[in-house]
């Protein structure tokens, strides 16, 4: 079979356009350069009708939104899931890593939670502060300005609080708290947990003429057909097109490798057509990986050659290495001051939450070394698959029967509903060497490309803080008048945490730092080893902080296209 | 009307019963499923070419046979009947959706048709019929022994007819509150256009909560909404 090689020489070839890949393409294409970029899946505008979720009603889906095909339910906006079939991936030692990628224009940003947390000054250099990991070779104060551009150009809203390592920004203001958040404030302050308002990238407020407002159907994870969230195709990749970007879209295509000449340089990608199952060539003057951590560390040891045998940038030997996922627990609770509900009003909200609980502790006083925030669920929301389940479950609080049948049980409904409440950990893990993936050499996907194979562990640092987690959430629960529903997971049960991959916020593997022997990236997200290749996903991170990525692989992606556009001015690259 | 045909329109609902229904026996072929089919129930919410297929190659197979499909739609107006306001589960066509998903979590198949086939032993042992033509008096006699749950012991470790009938229930209750008619009679405003601004006075005052004023003077202005935001540089917002 022939490789069909485009005579095009493009500037910048991205690879993927979830938040880092459109960042690039936004910022470069702006600044006049010819772009490719090649998503391995379809096209997707939210405002397509064919393609639209959003707005839909439970009995549209035959399964009422049951998760049998899209994990997180019929209605959610990403196409893929923890296993895609044809597209395996492996693990080593019988450890455990849940992988969930879906391939679209956009990627991951379509269904997001848009929860946009800033990283803090100590989150880039945690080592200083506990002896634990490396710090980053940048500081908060070099990203800062980038964040404070992300906020103005995305939109988020939130409220400055002057907190030391939860930075201020330039916010739309929040939403009002819904009922069951006035409930969580009470419940939490009691415990000297502290809450403010949530930071999520919703408009509350217009920001251009091109995107609408928030219009709280609390729906985001359907992908806003107003585009009033941040989804990486209607809010960088379709606004770099309107603006004159020459940018040229490879949808369906699933790049295999990066490509080189004689002197190691990058040459372009070459990439499989999933229509047509033939293979073909790019050519560009500098790539940018942005297919997620995972995927882009898989595309480097990939592209093996005589001049880089060990994968590409991978002179270290750290290429996927030091991948860390969030920490996760999360526990429900019955509230009974929540029940007989008027249901007079629509609390819909936007998607998520309207408070959260940035994190409050001293590590120095206690078994775990970092920190977690809170998110918080609850209210009457539409009902879908699972909705009405275990109807009077709750009876058995107030001592009577559980179950049975007849109208009665239309009352029952009415009384427990919106009387939930989930909360929600999100941690810190520590970056370990031990913790990778890597090219399994048995297994390649329907496209003949060699799959990655996980292993990872958590250490007790991270059992001990889901352990933090669940004291703390039973706590709140009992503060807000409420039980805590299923027991206290066990040490067995590693206290509740999840599975690494499970908070979908997987990083590191491609690290940045000064030192090429100990990094793959230098700050700038340039490969040490090939100055022609970037990688703008979450790769290179070489903490991930309790907060969310997003907002920092769009600062990092900014800050990256800024430099390639200086370096490509002073003949540099 | 006798009580077989009874069930059978209440099997089919009300658009297609004039379709399907004409003497007092239920016609053993008739296809459910494409009888079932009304306009609120069209699938047309953003499937890729892929997820259409799927979803029609699991409508073109019929797991429940015509009597299980009967014992399911009398089973299900036990568990909802229909009050002064509105309909039963069968009017919601609870049976039609239990099929589809006993299709599409196949994990259920065995509970499901092995908890109806029980409900029929256990109808012919005491009552020497079926349970789909008992009287009702009879019908709650048998569900009383099964319709409550021992909140001590896991569901999967009590016995086979226990967790039938709760995972009956809960796909009776989801069916119908996921219909047109199930939202309407729980409530649910939501799923339109909006502009929150917080929970009303009498909420607040019902639930024994109040909006903290400091808070408040946070929270979005709606008034304001549409003016495009504006910054000082140290991200007080101007407009």
């Amino acid at each position: 079979m022939q490789i069909r090689e485009s005579s095009t020489l493009y500037d910048v070839i991205i690879v993927g356009s979830g938040a880092g890949g459109g960042m690039a393409t936004k910022q470069l294409a702006d600044a006049g350069l010819k772009v490719a970029v090649v998503e391995a899946g379809p096209f997707f505008d939210p405002k397509d009708p064919e393609q639209m979720t959003q707005m839909k009603w439970p009995w549209e889906s035959p399964r009422r939104g049951a998760n049998s095909v899209r994990p997180m339910g019929d209605f959610d906006m990403a196409y893929g899931g923890w296993e895609i079939e044809g597209e395996p991936y492996t693990h080593k030692d019988d450890t455990k890593f849940k992988w969930f990628r879906s391939h679209m224009l956009g990627g991951r940003t379509n269904h997001w939670g848009r929860i946009s947390l800033r990283f803090g000054p100590k989150d880039f250099k945690h080592k200083d502060v506990d002896g634990f990991g490396d710090n980053w070779p940048i500081g908060y104060e070099d990203v800062k300005p980038y964040y404070d551009k992300v906020d103005k150009l995305i939109g988020v809203f939130g409220t400055n609080e002057g907190l030391p390592n939860d930075p201020d920004g330039f916010f739309l203001p929040p939403p009002k708290p819904r009922l069951h958040e006035l409930f969580y404030i009470k419940g939490a302050r009691k415990s000297n947990v502290p809450v403010i308002p949530s930071r999520m990238s919703m408009l509350t407020k217009r920001i251009n003429s091109e995107r609408g407002v928030c219009f709280y159907c609390g729906q985001c994870g359907r992908s806003c057909s107003v585009y009033a969230d941040f989804s990486s195709g209607s809010c960088l990749i379709f606004p770099a097109q309107k603006n004159g970007g020459q940018i040229d879209l490879f949808i369906n295509s699933v790049v295999r490798e990066v490509t080189t000449d004689e002197e190691g340089k990058a040459t372009g990608v070459s990439y499989i057509n999933k229509d047509d199952r033939k293979e073909y060539k790019l050519k560009s003057k500098i790539v940018v990986l942005a297919a997620s951590a995972c995927s882009s560390a898989r595309i480097l040891l990939n592209s093996k050659s005589k001049q880089h045998p060990n994968g590409l940038g991978n002179s270290s030997n750290l290429v996927g290495k030091y991948l860390h996922d969030s920490t996760g627990s999360s526990r429900a609770g019955f509230i009974p001051g929540l029940m007989n509900r008027k249901t007079s009003y629509n609390e819909d909200g936007v998607g998520g939450l309207h408070v959260y609980s940035p994190w409050w502790g001293d590590n120095s006083k206690l078994d775990f070394p970092r920190g977690y925030h809170i998110e918080l669920w609850g209210g009457m929301g539409m009902p879908s698959y699972g909705f009405a389940f275990n109807v009077n479950e709750f009876n058995k609080f107030f001592g009577l029967k559980v179950g049975g049948y007849g109208n009665s049980l239309r009352d029952d409904v009415k009384k427990y509903y919106g009387a939930v409440v989930g909360l929600a950990g999100r941690g810190e893990s520590i970056a370990r060497v031990d913790n990778y993936c890597e090219i399994d050499p048995t297994t390649v996907d329907q496209f003949g490309i060699p799959v990655l194979r996980f292993h990872y562990k958590w250490s007790d640092f991270e059992r001990n803080q889901a352990k933090h987690m669940h004291q703390t959430f039973e706590e709140i629960i009992q503060n807000m008048g409420g039980e805590p529903l299923g027991s206290t997971p066990t040490k067995e049960q590693d206290y509740g945490l999840l599975e690494p991959g499970r908070v979908i916020h997987e990083v590191g593997t491609t690290r940045m730092g000064n030192d090429s022997k100990k990094s793959v990236t230098n700050e700038f997200q340039q490969l040490h080893d090939v100055d022609n290749v970037f990688i703008v996903d979450a790769g290179p991170f070489v903490s991930q902080a309790d907060k969310n990525c997003t907002w920092t692989i769009l600062a990092l992606s900014w800050r990256t296209s800024d430099y390639i556009i200086d370096q490509l001015k002073k003949q540099n690259i | 009307m006798d009580r077989r045909k009874s069930i059978k329109s209440l099997l089919l609902g009300g658009v297609a019963t004039g379709l399907a229904v004409h003497g007092c026996k239920p016609k053993d072929d008739v296809n459910i499923n494409n009888v079932e089919r009304l306009d609120e129930f069209k699938y047309n919410y953003g499937r890729t070419p892929k997820e259409k297929q799927q979803i029609e190659a699991l409508e073109a197979k019929q797991f429940f046979n015509t009597h299980e499909m009967e014992t399911l739609a009398v089973l299900c107006d036990l568990i909802l009947p229909a009050n002064d306001k509105f309909g039963s589960a069968t009017d919601a066509k609870v049976p039609a959706f239990i099929e589809f998903m006993a299709k599409d979590f196949p994990d259920m198949k065995v509970t499901l048709r092995g908890g109806l086939m029980w409900l029929d032993h256990t109808a012919n042992t005491k009552f020497g019929s079926e349970f789909k033509i008992l009287n009702e008096s009879q019908q709650k006699q048998i569900l009383d022994t099964i319709a409550f749950i021992n909140t001590k012991v896991h569901i999967s470790k009590q016995p086979l007819e226990i967790q039938f009938f709760a995972l009956i229930r809960n796909l009776t209750l989801t069916g119908y509150y996921t219909t047109k008619m199930g939202i309407e009679d729980l409530g649910y405003k939501g799923n339109q256009p909006n502009v929150w601004d917080g929970v009303p006075d009498d909420v607040l005052a019902q639930h024994g909560v109040a909006y903290d004023e400091d808070w408040l003077a946070k929270c979005i202005d709606q008034s304001k909404r549409n003016i495009t935001a504006e910054w000082d540089d140290k991200g007080n917002l101007l407009t």
